[in-house]
């Protein structure tokens, strides 16, 4: 289930409604990225999406891992437009067999998310907006995945 | 008429997030030299490192046939989560 949205979400409750009633789960991952800001400016940051394009987009590359770590299930749901200061802007969700794939699998997506993900995200900082771009480190981290078929 | 999106900083660029271009540019390197002709900071900005093209939703490499009513995304480096 992949879904974007413009309102905050519960993240806890999200996890609920994706853990229950299944039977061959044995374990349930989950990662939120949360807005990190300055004090007292009005958003943390804002998110801009290609409607339709960037639901695909994100559709394919949780299919992607869940072929690859042979999940049960896969959720994200990442929020869009501007967003305050300590609210969730995504929510990963995995389910498998073993707790080694559902680690794994969230971890692997997230690095997608943060650099293929067709999303573009201005910070509001003391020195005003930037539009962030993938670091090093972010291209770093999906390197690390590399060895397998990338999406 | 092709409509052309901006997204991110190309958009801030721009000053604008969508237009329509008539008459309809034939190819992708068309709709670039028309852009060049208004705004040439822009246009550069479109050929710059990072920048990828969807043509109706589809990413692409190079130059290609628009349609008539094609819709040209220009997608600045990503950033989500």
């Amino acid at each position: 289930m992949i879904r974007l949205t413009s309102e905050s979400f519960d993240p806890g409750a999200e996890l609920n409604r994706f853990c229950a009633g299944r039977t061959g789960t044995g374990a349930v991952a989950s990662f939120v990225g949360v807005a990190r800001g300055e004090a007292g400016a009005a958003a943390a940051l804002e998110l801009e999406a290609y409607p339709g394009f960037t639901e695909r987009e994100i559709e394919r590359l949780a299919g992607e891992t869940a072929r690859r770590f042979s999940l049960d299930d896969v959720a994200v749901v990442h929020r869009i437009g501007p967003i305050p200061t300590g609210e969730a802007i995504v929510l990963v969700l995995t389910a498998a067999a073993h707790r080694r794939e559902a680690f794994a699998a969230c971890d692997f997506l997230m690095d997608y998310l943060k650099s293929k993900a067709p999303l573009w995200k201005k910070e509001f900082g003391p020195a005003g907006a930037n539009w962030v771009e993938p670091t090093a480190g972010d291209l770093a981290a999906l390197g690390r995945w590399n060895s397998g078929a990338a999406p | 008429m092709a409509r052309v999106l901006l997204f991110g900083r190309l958009r801030d660029q721009a000053g604008w997030r969508e237009r329509r271009f008539a008459p309809s540019p034939s190819t992708l390197v068309g709709l670039k030299s028309l852009i060049a002709a208004e705004d040439a900071g822009l246009a550069a900005a479109l050929d710059g490192p990072g920048v990828q093209t969807a043509v109706d939703r589809d990413l692409v490499r190079g130059d290609m046939v628009l349609t008539a009513d094609a819709e040209v995304a220009f997608l600045p480096p990503m950033s989500g989560g």
